[in-house]
């Protein structure tokens, strides 16, 4: 540095020519941009267009075909009726005898009216035991990561684990809760209960994770006037934390009890099936994922149609539970805002 | 350049109303005034980085070389070609000094004599002998003065014919602020520099024309900034003519 | 913003003279306190723990009548007790190589339009819509692609690589799962660019830079760790998928190289034929493959997981 001063300054032609040439210099409307560029950009910009409609068509191709088929099948009846057996035998049976004996009789050869109330209540008993469990161990394990043991490494593990269990395929848990619950007690073991069991692993690291991130935007000044009012670390908790994160608690668990409600995999091993009303937690009971799932496999038109009334119950529910969460988290943004 | 009847609004919010000034070429121009008046927001409408803010509208004309830059056979890209901008910040990306300096040249297409035109940037923005032995270090290194530096540097390195410069000493200690008012003072003898500034001394000493803009508060209580003076920063600062001009630099404003 | 209400009473007289006793009830409300949150985070740790213990215990007879022939057999059949889960392991690999190579330029090229080329106001819808996108539960996707589409993969299938190509298949498998992922690979990316420092994408305009030169140079790089760990978090996602999968996948245990043919995934297998008690020695194997499906995605989410949390800390630290 001291010594460069010495140097002489350089030369102010240097040896290489200009970027731009004077003529395009002065101009601006010269197009020095070279055509490459351009073209790269534009054809970049079009991809990006792509990529989106990529994402969105079949999101619109899913809501158009269960719309399609699903909304004819949906009614009070369909809600709130048993499940119609579909083994096709009736239809066989009926092929063979007249309509005047049929009416004599009072055998009934119509096809059964579908109907879903069993699963439409099971996945509610389900979802809702699992809700039940895993909210409440969700976000006390969060307020132990963000506000008891903040910083500590078992808070940094526990964070971590959450993480990965995110990850973690939902038929391992359906797997877990089989080995783990149900063959303890035999067929008896079958019930919503195991499945809410399975469910609430599933839900668990999803609600402590966003549980955490919302109680990460909760101020310090917050905690420290708790603390300079004289109030201990776990009254400051109870009574300014988590009431001021509570919209972001609902949303986020609303989010978690969402994607629970539809799950098929933790569900297939653990809740038996049924096709008539169980408002029991225990015994076995079905879901509106889980008859999806077998009406899916099945070739039969009444299965087949079963399974698209339910994935449109299904569907109205989950995006009904999202739009419901996001409601909640803009009141709460919006209330942050003043 | 000059600037002719500019307004600009973001969204429904008129920031700036009618400013006319011209920039003289080869001459060092500040833009002063208090904060909030739309100094930045004139300052980004010479080299159209308004365009990347959404909602953003720019009205009246900007003309570079008698061409107005918002014509619509004018393209932004090619604009800023042609206008160099020096952020507030320094802000060098998380590469080396060199990859940093040698950024634009790389996107303009300039392959000869790379190592060289670097070098020349680095000595015009007086770094060079500072960095020329670890040119491969991370610029993220670099102290905040020379980082600044570094980003003028490689604004020069595509030779631009105006250099912007949005508050650069702001975040520099008076050591550095200095260097670069040294530096602005040479550069001055190649290419037009506007720059804005919240340091009055610094327009007075290292500027050769002043603008000053201030914010008008209408009855509805929107705040939209006007040009009150233009002239030569010596006369400017001697001879206010208008009244908020001599508040303001007297230290009396608001 | 919430009041604290000041605890009035503790400030009068009367309350002061048991100060000491309030102090000692006070301590132990805090230690209980944490206690209870230690053990609801403990839950956790506790269910993974629980999860490896109970399914390898329950798999373990499987593992040791199979030996090293349960990874590498090629066929699974419960008449002659043979399970090698090769065929599965194949078929889980293949869809979900399948879904990543579609589904992160889709994902990448999402998470770039919403930051630099999305006009403001279309920008809210679409992250609205990606959301649903990722609402939608997987039966649905499974339902929809084997009833309503099955024959559109067929006939596209067939036209590209001939007459023996099928609507349920390995290829049709890997696209929905792509669907699937892509809202987990654009979230990722999606927040690290946006902590992508605005001066950065500002400077490179300022030099003369083009919207996709921006991309390229400026955000892609500083997106690049949370990328990485996205495509690899779709990559677990798509290995353990299970419903839509099993519904479109074809359900045939075969190695096949032509990806329009039915294969089968080990979450598939699992799906589609435990179904308890009384099925034999096949039950433990098939957990079996759950526990190979868990250590996989296990070790691919730890994996992802650090690299995102290096990229997230690189982020927050600039
Ligand atoms: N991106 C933006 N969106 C909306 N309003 C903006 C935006 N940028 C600036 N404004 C508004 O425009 C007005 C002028 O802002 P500008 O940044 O140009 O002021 P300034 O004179 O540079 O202030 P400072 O001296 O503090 O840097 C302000 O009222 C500001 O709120
Ligand atoms: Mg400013």
């Amino acid at each position: 540095m001291t010594d460069t001063a010495l140097l002489p300054k350089p030369s102010t032609q240097p040896g290489f020519g200009p970027v731009l040439e004077p003529s395009q210099r002065t101009d601006v409307r010269a197009k020095t941009v070279s055509a490459g560029r351009r073209r790269t950009d534009k054809v970049a910009t079009i991809a990006l267009w792509c990529a989106v409609l990529a994402a969105v068509v079949p999101l619109g191709a899913v809501i158009t075909v269960l719309v399609a088929k699903g909304f004819g099948v949906v009614n009070w009846h369909f809600l709130t009726s048993d499940i119609p057996s579909v083994t096709g035998q009736t239809t066989a049976a009926c092929r063979d005898i007249t309509p005047a004996f049929r009416a004599k009789y009072g055998i009934n050869c119509s096809p059964p009216a579908p109907g879903m109330g069993p699963a439409i209540v099971g996945t509610l008993i389900s979802t809702g035991l699992a809700a039940a469990l895993a909210i409440p161990i969700g976000i006390l394990g969060a307020v132990y990561c963000n506000e008891i043991g903040v910083r500590t490494r078992l808070a940094s593990a526990i964070r971590f684990f959450a993480d990965v269990m995110i990850g973690v395929p939902s038929i391992v848990m359906g797997m877990f809760i089989y080995t783990a619950w149900v063959v303890r007690f035999g067929t008896n073991g079958r019930s919503a209960f195991a499945a809410a069991l399975a469910l609430a692993c599933l839900m668990l690291p999803i609600v402590l994770r966003s549980a955490e991130e919302m109680l990460r935007l909760v101020p310090d000044e917050l905690r420290h006037a708790n603390l300079a009012l004289g109030g201990r670390p776990s009254q400051g908790v109870i009574r300014v934390v988590l009431p001021a994160a509570l919209p972001g608690l609902i949303s986020g668990s609303l989010l978690a009890v969402a994607r629970a409600a539809g799950e098929t995999a933790p569900v297939l091993f653990t809740i038996g099936v049924t096709l008539s009303l169980n408002t029991s937690p225990f015994g076995e009971n079905t879901t509106l994922a889980q008859q999806i799932f077998s009406g899916a496999k099945s070739g039969l038109p009444l299965a087949n149609q079963l399974a698209w009334g339910a994935a449109f119950t299904l569907v109205a529910i989950v995006f009904g539970l999202s739009a419901l969460a996001r409601f909640v988290a803009s009141r709460s943004s919006k209330v942050q805002k003043g | 350049m000059t600037l002719n009847g500019l307004s600009v609004f973001y969204g429904e919010n008129l920031a700036v109303r009618d400013v006319s000034f011209g920039v003289a070429a080869n001459r060092i121009t500040a833009i002063i005034g208090p904060s909030g008046c739309g100094k930045s927001t004139v300052l980004r409408s010479l080299n159209r980085m308004n365009d990347l803010i959404d909602g953003c509208r720019v009205i009246g004309d900007v003309a570079y070389r008698g061409i107005d830059i918002y014509a619509p056979d004018v393209e932004a890209v090619e604009v800023r070609r042609r206008i160099g901008m020096v952020f507030q910040r320094p802000t060098p990306f998380p590469k080396s000094i060199y990859q940093n300096v040698v950024y634009g040249l790389k996107l303009a297409g300039i392959h000869d004599a790379r190592d060289d035109r670097v070098e020349h940037a680095l000595r015009q923005a007086a770094l060079w002998d500072e960095v020329s032995g670890r040119l491969d270090s991370s610029a993220l290194g670099l102290s905040g003065g020379q980082q600044q530096r570094l980003c003028i540097a490689r604004a020069l390195a595509v030779e631009p014919d105006v250099l912007l410069m949005d508050e650069p000493c702001s975040a520099l200690d008076p050591i550095a602020t200095a260097r670069i008012e040294d530096l602005m003072a040479e550069l001055s003898e190649r290419l037009t520099i506007v720059i804005v500034t919240h340091n009055l001394a610094q327009a007075a000493r290292a500027s050769h024309d002043t603008a000053f803009l201030t914010t008008e508060v209408d009855d509805h209580g929107n705040r939209t900034g006007v040009l009150v003076e233009v002239a030569p920063t010596d006369r400017l600062f001697a001879h206010p003519i208008d009244e908020r001009t001599e508040q303001y630099i007297t230290g009396r404003f608001g | 913003m919430t009041t604290v209400r000041t605890p009035s009473p503790s400030v009068l007289p009367a309350h002061r003279t048991d100060g000491r006793n309030r102090a000692r009830s006070g301590r132990r409300l805090d230690r209980a306190f944490s206690g209870l949150t230690l053990t609801a985070g403990l839950t956790i740790l506790a269910t993974l723990v629980g999860v490896v213990l109970a399914t390898a215990t329950f798999a373990w007879p499987a593992f040791r009548a199979g030996g090293i022939g349960f990874f590498t057999g090629t066929t699974w059949s419960s008449q002659t007790n043979t399970f090698g889960a090769l065929p599965m392991i194949y078929g889980t690999v293949v869809t979900a190589v399948i879904a990543i190579i579609l589904a992160v330029p889709a994902s990448l090229g999402v998470a770039l339009f919403l930051t630099e080329v999305c006009p403001r106001r279309l920008r809210g819808p679409i992250v609205a819509l990606i959301d649903l996108l990722a609402a939608i539960p997987s039966v649905v996707f499974g339902l929809v692609g084997v009833l309503a589409f099955h024959n559109v993969f067929q006939t596209v299938f067939r036209a590209i690589t001939g007459p023996k190509a099928n609507g349920s298949s390995l290829l049709t498998a890997g696209i929905i799962l792509a669907f699937m992922i892509i809202p987990i690979i654009t979230s990722i990316p999606r927040e690290g660019i946006a902590t992508v420092p605005g001066h950065h994408r500002e400077a490179s305009y300022a030099l003369g830079a083009t919207r996709w030169e921006v991309l390229r140079t400026a955000i892609l790089p500083a997106g690049s760790g949370g990328i990485t760990g996205a495509v690899m978090l779709g990559l677990g996602r798509a290995l353990g998928e299970t419903i839509a999968v099993a519904l479109v996948v074809g359900s045939a245990i075969q190695i096949t190289p032509d990806i329009t043919q039915p294969g089968t995934t080990m979450a598939e297998i699992i799906a589609n034929r435990f179904n308890g008690e009384g099925m034999g020695i096949e039950r433990n194997a098939l957990m079996g493959l759950g526990v190979v499906l868990f250590m996989i995605t296990i070790a691919v989410n730890v994996a992802a997981r650090v690299v995102v949390n290096r990229a997230q800390r690189r982020n927050a630290g600039t």
